[in-house]
């Protein structure tokens, strides 16, 4: 893509043209320095500031990829809206994809402030030029997964986010707090319904415990490669883009999990999975990284899937896109008018 | 095709969370038109009852300072500390001060 170093003004937050110096020319050296002070003192970096290539790169990738994930991760759960048990589940699952949505939009608008178009950014994801996360390649197959997804795989997402809450990049910090406020009752409302099918018939615990056995490797797979294949983990963390290292975040989640497991008579599928009191954490079996490493270069089992029900979306929405511009070129008010450069603006 | 949505212009959103506090900026997003703007914002921004009143601006109608702390824009406010209460000396004992 066009990386940028200059974008084009598209928001009052995305980068602009600095105005003509008073001061003596910044010098590329000074600006660096004035860029790593703010890092330094935990200050955040915000949009129209002067930063380095690799980090205006690293950061949107970095955010896109975050924020195709949430728009992907409606289909796996949106899968089950029009199955799902009661009106009660119904509305919550709804609702929770709804979220996801939100959650893609607040993140694509993040991205934008750093110059990223939107259209653009859409067009890498059904086109398969940018990533999302591996975990939506993977199947629902019965309706307890919208359960365990809730618990396990929001769950693992929560650990990743939380830290990202204190990223050094403004809005992007700030849409992590936005979303990790809102992915709580995600958690919630997966571990109420599986606390719900183990009151069940011993059919229903079959299911739950199915679940629990097709998601818990790619849920500890969410956190990434492990620390020593993780080349641009130094980087970040440098940056402070990054708070803790994948194995780090892992090994969290790991400890965190294990007492919910016990709490909802489950068993996590590792036969190595033990306390270890010398190191004050849980023990857990090899990741298969080679299943890690299919599934995200296109191998899963959902991948052409996923992708193609993005394009379709979009695809078929063109006509509404293009008629409710026709309406605003008719009937708009003065100020979008006059937005030329970033669209809106009447052709004739 | 992308280029349909394109033409749908970038607005800023500001929310007012409750009464009596001031609308404040919350992200962006993108519209036809100005209804369609507020609409969006209510859909995107306030799921859980976060606002009572909603702004959409456009964002090339902003007009934005250069956000540099060394920026010259700032300089008059920098050096005129008797703008503060504390530059004041008041012995301690004299009441409601």
């Amino acid at each position: 893509m066009g990386q940028r170093t200059a974008p084009a003004p598209q928001s009052a937050h995305a980068p602009q043209p600095a105005p003509a110096p008073q001061a003596e020319p910044a010098s590329e050296a000074g600006l660096e320095e004035h860029f790593e002070r703010t890092i330094a003192a935990e200050a955040r970096v915000e949009p129209r500031d002067w930063m380095p290539d690799g980090y205006r790169k690293t950061m949107i990738r970095q955010i896109a990829q975050h924020a195709h994930s949430e728009i992907i991760g409606m289909q796996p759960e949106g899968n089950w809206i029009t199955r799902a048990p009661s009106l009660r589940r119904k509305a919550i699952l709804l609702a929770k994809v709804q979220d996801e949505a939100g959650h893609g939009l607040y993140l694509y608008s993040a991205a934008e402030t750093l110059g990223a178009d939107r259209a653009d950014l859409t067009e890498k994801l059904i086109t398969g030029r940018q990533k999302y996360s591996s975990i939506f390649n993977y199947p629902t197959l019965s309706y307890t997964d919208v359960g365990v997804i809730g618990w396990l795989v929001d769950g693992a997402a929560i650990c990743n986010q939380v830290p990202l809450c204190r990223s050094s990049y403004g809005p992007y910090a700030r849409a992590m707090i936005r979303i990790c406020k809102e992915e709580s009752f995600h958690q919630r409302q997966g571990y109420e319904l599986l606390m719900t099918m183990m009151r069940g018939t011993a059919a229903q615990q079959a299911m739950v415990q199915d679940s629990v056995d097709r998601w818990w490797w790619p849920s500890l797979m969410m956190f990434g490669p492990p620390d020593a294949d993780s080349p641009n983990t130094a980087q970040s963390m440098a940056w402070k883009v990054k708070r803790h290292t994948n194995d780090e975040l892992r090994q969290r989640f790991v400890d965190m999990t294990v007492p919910q497991a016990d709490a909802l008579g489950v068993s996590l599928p590792d036969p190595e999975l033990r306390w270890n009191t010398g190191r004050g954490h849980y023990d857990f079996g090899a990741i298969d990284w080679d299943e890690f490493k299919r599934v995200i270069s296109g191998g899963g089992p959902c991948n052409a899937q996923r992708v193609a029900r993005r394009r379709s979306a979009h695809e078929a929405g063109a006509w509404v896109r293009e008629a409710a511009a026709a309406h605003a070129r008719k009937t708009t008010t003065p100020y979008p008018e006059r937005i030329g450069a970033t669209g809106g603006a009447p052709r004739d | 095709m992308t280029e349909s949505r394109s033409e749908w212009a970038l607005w800023e959103v500001f929310i007012r969370g409750k009464r009596g506090l001031n609308h404040v900026h919350v992200g962006s997003l993108h519209a036809a038109d100005a209804q369609m703007a507020l609409h969006h914002a209510r859909d995107l921004y306030t799921r859980r009852n976060e606002g009572v009143s909603i702004w959409v601006v456009p964002s090339a109608a902003i007009t934005a300072s250069s956000p540099d702390e060394k920026d010259p824009f700032f300089a008059p406010s920098g050096d005129k500390v008797y703008r503060h209460p504390t530059f004041y000396e008041i012995p301690s004992d004299v009441p409601h001060m």
